[in-house]
């Protein structure tokens, strides 16, 4: 029956699948899964094909005969007795073994923890400094802009008579840290840099830590006293901290550089923790 | 009509193997220099203007033309042509910051150094590092000439920052452009033999400002001679860099407005230096006591003298 052969053609192709392909094609941030799933990929399952066959009586399970004779359609490759399944997700690169599984199960706790772990896993990296890629490849910026807020936070309350003489405002930290590394990241862009861009802004940022580490002792100290002694040891910390950003940074960064240029890299970058280090020490409460 | 033999890529032999089939035929070679007159104008090449040959360094600004011709050609929205601006290696920056410090008499900077390879690298960052230079000596300095004070409560005066960079970038960007169209114009008018681009002169100007780095740290000394000798020393050493860069470019002119525009090159220099030493840095105390004047209730006055 040639009409129902059409109607069979038409359901089988226009069969809402379930089973899309995921390529792996969706971009994700870092290459691992988000915080916030707005990328999802979508989770492999088996693929099961059903026939809705256009009569009445048969539903679209396995082992149902079809209707009639549809000698042309019982050349094509699906055996009406055996389901077709398999998995379509293509692996894209390569994948830790976490990926696969889906975010949407998983209680909240779980995927925040998973987060806060690479955010504490890249601290860790910061303040003993190896030759690690796990800084460069897995990028995010959460890291920089809780160092950021809270090192602007602590600048506040710095003390003036007016407005004009004080130390500097919170939107002034904010756009002097994140503008600072934006420029720098552009500087050894177009000194012909192979690192990406966001990298570069994740390891500038994640180097402020120990600047904050700085700060945070500043204001104890501060609490104590204000005096001289007070002064030489916030001096000492300061410029400590200092030293240890600059070369924190610089052994991420430098590598990615041409040989010939590494000190014109080198130098935006110790002029920004130098800055940043200023605003530290020179911080007064009121 | 090209047969298919003709579209199939084919390996080209060796330059030589190539001429000695066809001895005639044209060829290009930008090894050698080229044997183009380096004035574009058609003035020959008298033996009073051996001095601009030194000065305009011809020996081999011919092939650095040439080549130069080749590199900027990527159109402006791409990232490349922006990164033919930051072509410089770490050993061309220090060759540039050494030849804007000690200053070579009958040298131009520009030929010299720049070789049509005008970089944005040197510019900003000098300024950069300028801008915080004096906004940090101007606050350490204020901290040492109040020190003593009861009454001194020290601040950051972290909004002089702000107003270092405006005053900087301006006059490294503006006073360029300013120049360059001045240039420009003239040149429609009289037929200089030396025209600048806008990059070069920004260059020249970046690279000039550097002396004045280590001057803004020395300004922390509380001594007003010592400020003003450093003044005048700096000013001598960059202001004669900018002399002696855009003293060819004008000389052929009038020769009021070539005095005039040198003149303002240099005052404009000056009145940098001397505006950023009023504004950062406070007066220094002077040595003696001053004088108590007993004021008309009674109460005394000191008054700084």
């Amino acid at each position: 029956m040639p009409a129902a052969s059409a109607q069979l053609a038409q359901a089988v192709e226009s069969d809402p699948s379930p089973c899309r392909a995921s390529s792996g094609g969706t971009p994700r941030r870092g290459g691992r899964q988000s915080l916030l799933p707005a990328a999802r990929q979508p989770t492999p399952k088996r693929c099961r094909r059903r026939r809705q066959l256009p009569s009445a009586g048969a539903q679209g399970s396995a082992g149902a005969e079809p209707q009639g004779g549809f000698p042309g359609l019982a050349d094509v490759s699906i055996s009406e007795d055996i389901p077709v399944e398999g998995e379509i997700t293509v692996p894209v690169g390569s994948r830790s073994p976490d990926e696969d599984y889906s975010t949407l199960d998983e209680p909240v706790r779980d995927t925040i923890m998973r987060d806060l772990k690479a955010v504490g896993k890249k601290f860790v990296h910061v303040m003993y400094p190896k030759k690690s890629s796990a800084l460069l490849r897995d990028w995010d910026l959460w890291g920089p802009l809780v160092l950021c807020v809270s090192l602007a936070l602590m600048l506040q309350g710095g003390s003036a008579d007016s407005k004009d003489d004080g130390g500097p405002q919170f939107a002034e930290v904010f756009v002097i840290i994140w503008f600072g590394a934006v420029v720098i990241t552009l500087n050894s862009k177009l000194l012909g840099g192979t690192i990406s861009f966001f990298q570069s802004l994740c390891v500038l940022g994640y180097c402020v830590l120990p600047l904050t580490v700085a700060m945070l002792v500043c204001r104890l100290v501060l609490l104590a006293g204000s005096g001289t002694v007070s002064f030489v040891i916030r001096l000492i910390v300061v410029v400590a901290m200092f030293g240890w950003s600059t070369l924190a940074s610089t052994a991420f960064l430098a590598d990615s550089q041409p040989p010939n240029r590494k000190a014109l890299v080198v130098y935006p970058i110790f002029l920004f923790y130098f800055v940043i280090s200023w605003m530290i020490l020179t911080f007064t409460p009121q | 009509m090209a047969t298919v033999d003709d579209l199939k890529f084919q390996e080209f032999d060796d330059a030589a193997n190539l001429l000695a089939a066809n001895p005639d035929a044209t060829t290009i070679s930008i090894d050698e220099p080229v044997e183009i007159p380096k004035n574009q104008h058609g003035r020959l090449q008298e033996p009073g203007r051996e001095e601009d040959d030194e000065l305009l360094g011809t020996n081999d600004s011919d092939k650095t033309e040439l080549l130069a011709g080749q590199k900027k050609s990527a159109p402006f929205w791409t990232f490349e042509y922006y990164q033919t601006f930051f072509d410089v290696d770490t050993y061309q920056v220090l060759d540039r910051i050494k030849g804007s410090v000690f200053p070579v008499p009958g040298k131009n900077f520009v030929r010299l150094y720049i070789r049509s390879n005008p970089d944005l690298y040197g510019p900003f960052w000098i300024c950069a590092t300028l801008v915080f230079t004096i906004a940090v000596s101007g606050n350490l300095s204020n901290f040492f000439i109040h020190l003593g004070k009861p009454t001194y409560h020290y601040v950051p005066e972290f909004r002089k920052v702000s107003i270092a960079a405006t005053t900087i970038y301006a006059y490294a960007w503006l006073v360029p452009l300013a120049l360059w169209g001045f240039l420009m114009w003239r040149n429609s008018k009289v037929m200089n033999i030396v025209s600048y681009s806008f990059l070069e002169i920004v260059c020249v100007y970046g690279y000039s400002l550097f002396i004045y780095i280590p001057t803004a740290i020395l300004w922390i000394i509380p001594q007003k001679v010592v400020r003003w000798v450093l003044v005048m020393f700096s000013l001598c050493l960059s202001g004669s860099v900018l002399v002696m860069t855009f003293w060819p470019a004008v000389r052929d002119d009038n020769r009021r407005i070539a005095l005039a525009t040198v003149g303002t090159v240099v005052l404009l220099h000056a009145l940098l230096a001397v505006g950023c030493l009023a504004y950062f840095f406070d007066a220094p105390e002077l040595d003696f006591p001053a004088p108590i004047i007993p004021a008309h209730n009674g109460t005394t006055v000191i008054t700084k003298s």
